[in-house]
């Protein structure tokens, strides 16, 4: 049913995407797909990476550890934004197309006031996406 | 495409590059907390610190406004004509070291790696460059500035050149020439070469790109500083990074609150009171807030190139209905007198115009330094993937004609006007014979066909510039108290895009504003000799680039 699958990972906070991530690997498992890490990040220096170059190489070292813990085929996929704050949403629908993911599975926070205003990023993609997206709260 | 996704979608390989090696991790220090429904990511304690002494400063203001004005108001031309030649000489070594980069080996270093590509086109590039360091500058003086020049009776001609006016009023002719000549040439000393060295400096400073340093100010110094940036040496500087750059965007907006309400009184009539200021320093902030809510791209991109549409077309309907050709030879004219005048303008020793020297070079140049944080981190952040030299002849030397161009059509449309009218010319009786410069501009385009259109695209491109400035400010500030990352969560932007209007409000209202203002231009002082420091710290920076490559 679904081939590839995309899953959008945050690599400085990989601890709250536990839900996300095992949830992508069986539905790879059961479905045959492989599973494309997307990763999002400024050309600027930041906690994760000096240089575009070094957040590549740690986003593909976190995909390959993946594939060998969770027994799934998985690739990397790194983007640059001039301002990820808010060009997320848009950088990662990009990334849907780049991918050729036929299903989005992302981690989301439990909706709250805030949302209203700003939408979580798991919401918008949903909503604006044109692959199925699971949204894991 | 599909079939390897490995990393396609980063500009790779990023080619060779002097990366620093620390042990520092940005955001080693920041707190990620969660206040109320909003996630936080600042730095401690460099957001607290800057946020608590701002607010001690407004108190301050408010609570004794008396002794704050008596202070700075003190403290701000003591400085500019104490330390004159320090100001002027240090310019000076700020245009010559760019001018070196230039022609030396060291131009063709990269930002962001040997074979990094710019994040920005020319046109898009640009804008940004202007929207954020000068835009509301050129609007305010681009008139008042050449004009006051041309006639100033007060005494502080530039290099103490004749004046055109006799005592009644009446213009000497044979010194016409003369003055004009040296209005043009003093005016663009201020806006050329000089100002853009300055923002250049500190944007080269921080190449962090390269260096794999948090993009803050503090990062320029590693070179020096070494390690100690990570501790209190760098929470000071940054500290002050965001200090200066929130009261210099505060007290301008105030400021320029009250200057576009004069002029909508002049034009509309409408009523010059703080109820007004209040409401439209309210609206600029508003859209600034929509601006940093759509991003970088999306916002504060687009209002820059939106605002420079209009400005070049205000440029270009002075122009033609003032005569294409004859300000077109002013601009070949301003351009000669700028390279002739240039070096007596800006020599610090033995001259005898302090009025000028002293009264509007050193201020401009303590002025420029105090807001070089700002507007430097700005441009260094959209100049990602341009040589050394690319970028110094993009930030300073087409920037320079751009500016000596805007001054020979607005200030040489004004200046024609005195001469041709001195009886009756607008800009004579509001700058000249009596000192209303926020109304300079539009006393020029009185004299030109279209008056009620061009006066509202003036308005309306003075508001715009504010909003371009304090949406770039707001993402500094931000990025500077995330302790460099510039993915913070968007609520921080929001809330120093608001401060900054309240900070100028409150000060709008209880009074402050201009001991503030002076307050930050001071700063320009032990900036100037952070700025001389980095001229260094580039130096070194380049020179261990080149021998990685």
């Amino acid at each position: 049913m679904f081939k590839r699958i995309m899953v959008p990972v945050d690599l400085a906070h990989a601890d709250r995407l536990e839900r996300a991530l095992t949830c992508a690997a069986d539905l790879a498992k059961h479905y045959g797909a492989d599973v494309v890490y997307v990763g999002v990040a400024a050309a600027t220096p930041s906690s994760i990476a000096h240089t575009p170059a070094e957040f590549a190489g740690k986003l593909a070292a976190f995909a390959d550890a993946q594939a060998a813990a969770r027994g799934i085929p998985a690739v990397a996929h790194a983007v640059t934004s001039h301002d990820p704050s808010v060009d997320l949403d848009p950088t990662l629908l990009k990334a849907v197309d780049e991918t050729g993911a036929d299903l989005v599975v992302m981690a989301s926070h439990i909706p709250n006031l805030t949302d209203y205003v700003w939408p979580s990023n798991g919401g918008t993609v949903a909503a604006h996406a044109k692959v199925s997206v699971l949204v894991v709260r | 495409m599909a079939e390897t996704p490995d990393t396609q979608g980063i500009p790779q390989p990023e080619g060779a590059s002097d990366l620093i090696e620390t042990d520092y991790e940005i955001g080693q220090d920041n707190i990620e907390t969660q206040i109320g429904p909003f996630g936080l990511d600042i730095h401690n304690p460099v957001f607290l610190i800057s946020g608590l002494s701002v607010v001690a400063f407004v108190v301050y203001a408010l609570l004794a406004p008396e002794q704050a004005g008596t202070f700075f108001g003190w403290l701000r031309p003591t400085l500019t004509s104490t330390f004159d030649w320090f100001f002027l000489m240090a310019a000076n070594v700020f245009v010559l070291f760019c001018l070196l980069l230039i022609v030396t080996p060291m131009g063709s270093v990269r930002l962001g790696g040997a074979e990094a590509t710019p994040d920005y086109g020319y046109p898009g590039w640009f804008a940004m460059l202007f929207a954020a360091g000068m835009g509301i500058g050129l609007m305010f003086f681009g008139v008042l500035e050449p004009a006051y020049y041309f006639g100033t009776p007060w005494g502080d001609e530039p290099l103490g050149v004749v004046r055109p006016f006799d005592e009644n009023g009446a213009l000497i002719a044979e010194n016409v020439e003369e003055a004009r000549r040296m209005a043009l040439a003093a005016t663009s000393y201020h806006w050329a070469l000089h100002p853009w060295a300055i923002y250049a400096v500190v944007a080269l400073a921080l190449f962090s790109y390269n260096k794999g340093l948090p993009l803050s100010i503090r990062s320029a110094f590693y070179p020096i500083l070494g390690d100690r940036v990570w501790g209190w040496w760098g929470h000071l500087i940054d500290t002050l990074a965001v200090f200066a750059t929130l009261f210099g965007l505060a007290t301008s907006l105030g400021v320029g609150a009250q200057q576009a309400n004069a002029g909508l009184n002049y034009i509309y009539g409408l009523p010059n009171n703080i109820t007004v200021q209040v409401i439209l320093i309210v609206a600029i902030t508003a859209v600034a807030l929509v601006s940093v809510l759509r991003g970088l791209d999306g916002g504060v991109k687009v209002l820059s190139e939106i605002n420079m549409v209009i400005a070049a077309l205000l440029l270009v309907f002075v122009l033609f209905t003032a005569g294409a050709g004859a300000i077109l030879t002013e601009f070949v004219a301003g351009l000669g007198a700028y390279a002739r005048e240039v070096i007596p303008l800006s020599n610090p020793f033995g001259r005898e115009d302090d009025g000028y020297r002293e009264g509007w070079t050193a201020f401009y140049w303590a002025w420029w330094i105090s807001w070089s944080p700002f507007v430097g981190m700005f441009i260094a952040r959209v100049s990602r993937g341009r040589t050394v030299r690319e970028f110094i002849i993009c930030v300073l030397i087409i920037p320079s004609f751009v500016c000596v161009l805007w001054m020979a059509v607005f200030g040489g449309t004004a200046i024609n006007d005195m001469i041709a009218n001195p009886e009756t010319s607008l800009v004579k009786a509001n700058v000249i014979d009596a000192y209303k410069p926020e109304l300079s501009l539009f006393a020029m385009l009185e004299s030109l066909p279209l008056t009620a259109i061009t006066s509202t695209i003036g308005i309306i491109l003075v508001i715009v510039f504010f909003v371009t400035s304090s949406d770039s400010g707001s993402l500094v500030i931000d990025t500077i108290t995330a302790g460099g990352k510039v993915d913070a969560p968007v609520p921080q932007r929001v809330f120093w895009c608001t401060f900054e209007g309240l900070v100028a409000i409150a000060l709008l209202i209880g009074g402050g504003l201009t001991s503030l203002q002076a307050m930050v231009i001071s700063t320009g002082l032990p900036f100037t000799i952070v700025l001389l420091l980095m001229c260094w710290a580039i130096w070194k920076g380049l020179v261990a680039e080149r021998q990685h490559s």
